[in-house]
């Protein structure tokens, strides 16, 4: 008998992740948007609009980690350009947004700022269409998902891994920099997107439109997390670690590692495309920066903070590098750079998997200690990430002993 | 189920374009590609030769396996049991000769996973499994199934595969350690394990290079009870070394020298040919 895939998809997460799970949409969707827009400012619960954008920041990086911990932590593939298809995700929805600009730009006219400043006449090809909010969400998915797929399928046809690969990923998203500083790109050169004034007709800035992306951004992330542990839970995250662990074997019996390495590679960008998407409106800006070298290593920083092949570990590692950084680059801001190096290197010495291996080490030392606190539940973080295989899933035993 | 049933009907059509023949002269129905056992004879090659830039690896090689038989495989080293093997599984082309899969399926012209598809499983002398999988999940990734992402992704353990699983997990010894992660596991328990994952393939001929390598005696003598076990329902090529395994078996022996069968028989027969003595046994 199949079992229905919604009561699989509720299987893949131990009850303990769907409670966080739970309390995290109910704060999300309730709380923040109430304590944002319904509350005056003034009050003592008020949420200001630096709070709820730098919090919506936060979750979209979230996302990106999780993506990225997708590929890194579970097929292995280390990639140093997932701020590409991040940054593309952000220009394809930028483009959106500078269109709704309308006439009210500093030039008053039809085009974007920076194409009357260059004197243009008309938008250029690629931007046709851009004013449908439906078209840029469509490219949104398309842009970084046809880059990934095209690039993907040629370097994992050629079988180029390791730090071959990651050199190659961190090259492409560097082209892809220089190329949109270029003022002829046609994307704003060095400056980018900026000054966004609606979206669908409503004010970017309005406390409702916080709220709303805010709400939309953790949507975003509890939906990736979802798929996530459905996709690590099922027989293609079985496959996907068996491919990082032994490859020729894994071809030996017959499963061809570039089909599956090219859907989650897509599949990856594809969510980094939508939390850039998500990231532009809530910042306000949008600039080749973002496609830096520096930018993409940060990603895979956070990942190792927080604990790779987790999923779990990734949220709480984008979280705690980026709240720092935001303390940090407000109270000391010349410090950051060293902070993040000797961060990544400490995690790298000390704790090889990250926050959450350092929890499950201690769950695993209170687990010594008899009716050690149960409710706490030893071994596992906030998304019930099961600590070694055997917990993955209880039919094994019953199978076994069948 | 339907869906894997149409993928092997294509797979199938890939490797042969499936066309049917035989009716015309009386005798049974061939289909082309389907392993065709009516004369009882699962493996054989017919002077086969290979050569390495003038090295003669395999020189005029033949050699025929019955369905359902245990054949050891011996010889001294360089006697081209591995470069045999290589033919088989489609890894290394003959410059000459026939290899035939049962009747009908010529090895020569497949590919190498047209013909681990066509039922025949090897198992290199390294063991190679996940280590990071549970047993039980090594067994359930190589198990007979579509292996595309799309049928993969919503894959599901019905109660068929489960008790397929375990009855392997019995045949290799490792009921008890289904939930063990597959590095945590002995040497020789690796050798079962991937075994274990050959079986699952349901291959109709196992190709085994040395197979009890670095196993303690009581391994060994556990793997030759299994080796049995397993003949009749499969067919089975093993070549070892070890002659105190070779003889556990109990089955034919073929001894390979210088790229061709120099004596074939029973263990006793084979080790009183005085040949026999002096290129292996003797030294």
């Amino acid at each position: 008998m199949r079992t229905p895939l919604t009561l699989r998809i509720l299987r893949s997460t131990p009850r303990a992740g769907w409670i966080a799970l739970a309390i995290f949409a109910a704060v999300a969707w309730i709380c923040v948007p109430v304590a944002h827009a319904v509350l005056p400012e003034g009050h003592a619960l008020h949420l200001s609009a630096y709070i709820v954008s730098l919090l919506g920041k936060i979750l979209c990086y979230m996302v990106v980690a999780v993506a990225m911990d997708l590929i890194w932590g579970y097929a292995g593939i280390l990639s140093l350009g997932h701020g590409l298809f991040f940054a593309l995700g952000g220009y394809a929805f930028g483009m959106y947004l500078m269109r709704q600009i309308g006439r009210d730009g500093s030039y008053g006219a039809d085009l974007p700022d920076f194409m009357v400043f260059l004197d243009w006449k008309e938008l250029p090809w690629y931007w046709a269409g851009s004013d449908s909010f439906l078209w840029s969400l469509f490219l949104v998915v398309a842009a970084p998902g046809l880059v990934a797929f095209v690039f993907g399928w040629f370097a994992f046809r050629s079988r180029i891994k390791g730090v071959y690969f990651s050199i190659i990923t961190q090259a492409l998203t560097y082209a892809a920099m220089l190329l949109f500083f270029r003022n002829e790109t046609g994307f704003g050169g060095n400056n980018g997107f900026t000054d966004f004034k609606r979206i669908l007709g409503y004010a970017i800035t309005s406390p409702g439109m916080r709220a709303t992306l805010f709400a939309l951004s953790a949507a975003l992330l509890v939906a990736t997390l979802v798929i996530g542990r459905y996709l690590v839970a099922s027989r293609f995250g079985r496959v996907l670690a068996a491919i990082r662990d032994a490859e020729s074997r894994v071809m030996f019996i017959g499963y061809n590692p570039l089909h599956y390495k090219l859907f989650v590679w897509t599949l990856s960008a594809v969510l980094c495309g939508l939390a850039g998407a998500l990231y532009v409106p809530q910042v306000g800006i949008i600039n080749p920066s973002e496609m830096s070298p520096a930018t993409s290593i940060e990603i895979a920083v956070w990942v190792a903070v927080g604990g790779r092949g987790t999923l779990v570990g990734a949220v709480l590692g984008a979280g705690i590098v980026n709240l720092a950084k935001s303390w940090f680059t407000v109270s000391f801001p010349e410090y950051w750079p060293f902070f993040l190096g000797f961060l990544f290197i400490a995690v790298t010495l000390y704790l090889p998997d990250g926050v959450v291996g350092l929890w499950r080490r201690l769950g695993a030392r209170r687990a010594v200690v008899p009716a050690a606190v149960e409710g706490v539940k030893p071994a596992t973080g906030p998304c019930g990430e099961p600590a070694p295989a055997q917990s993955e899933f209880e039919p094994i035993a019953k199978g076994a002993q069948a | 189920m339907s869906g894997v049933m149409e993928w092997e009907r294509n797979a199938v059509a890939d490797e042969q374009r499936g066309n049917f023949s035989g009716n015309a002269s009386g005798a049974h129905v061939v289909r082309e590609g389907e392993l065709d056992l009516s004369h009882n004879v699962i493996l054989y090659l017919d002077d086969i030769t290979v050569s390495f830039d003038g090295f003669r690896a395999l020189n005029g090689l033949s050699l025929a396996i019955d369905a359902g038989e245990l054949r050891c495989i011996i010889g001294p080293n360089g006697a081209g049991k591995t470069t045999m093997m290589d033919v088989i599984t489609g890894k290394t082309r003959p410059d000459s000769g026939k290899a035939f899969f049962g009747q009908t399926i010529d090895l020569t012209r497949l590919t190498e996973p047209q013909i681990a598809h066509a039922g025949i499983g090897r198992k290199f002398q390294k063991p190679t499994v996940f280590e990071q999988h549970s047993a039980f999940e090594n067994l359930e990734l190589a198990m007979k199934a579509d292996k595309r992402v799309r049928r993969t992704l919503f894959a599901q353990l019905f109660d068929d595969d489960r008790d397929r699983i375990a009855e392997v997990l019995v045949q290799i010894g490792l009921a008890h350690e289904a939930d063990r992660p597959a590095g945590l596991l002995s040497h020789g328990q690796k050798q079962w394990l991937e075994i274990g994952m050959l079986l699952m393939q349901e291959p109709k001929l196992l190709l085994l290079d040395e197979p009890v390598a670095g196993m303690t005696d009581d391994e060994t003598a556990r793997t030759a009870e299994l080796f049995v076990s397993l003949a009749g329902k499969h067919s089975l090529v093993v070549v070892e070394h070890d002659m105190a395994f070779v003889e556990a078996l109990g089955g034919k022996v073929t001894v390979l020298c210088e790229g061709s069968v120099l004596a074939e028989g029973e263990l006793a027969e084979v080790q009183d040919d005085p040949r026999v003595i002096e290129v292996y046994l003797g030294r």
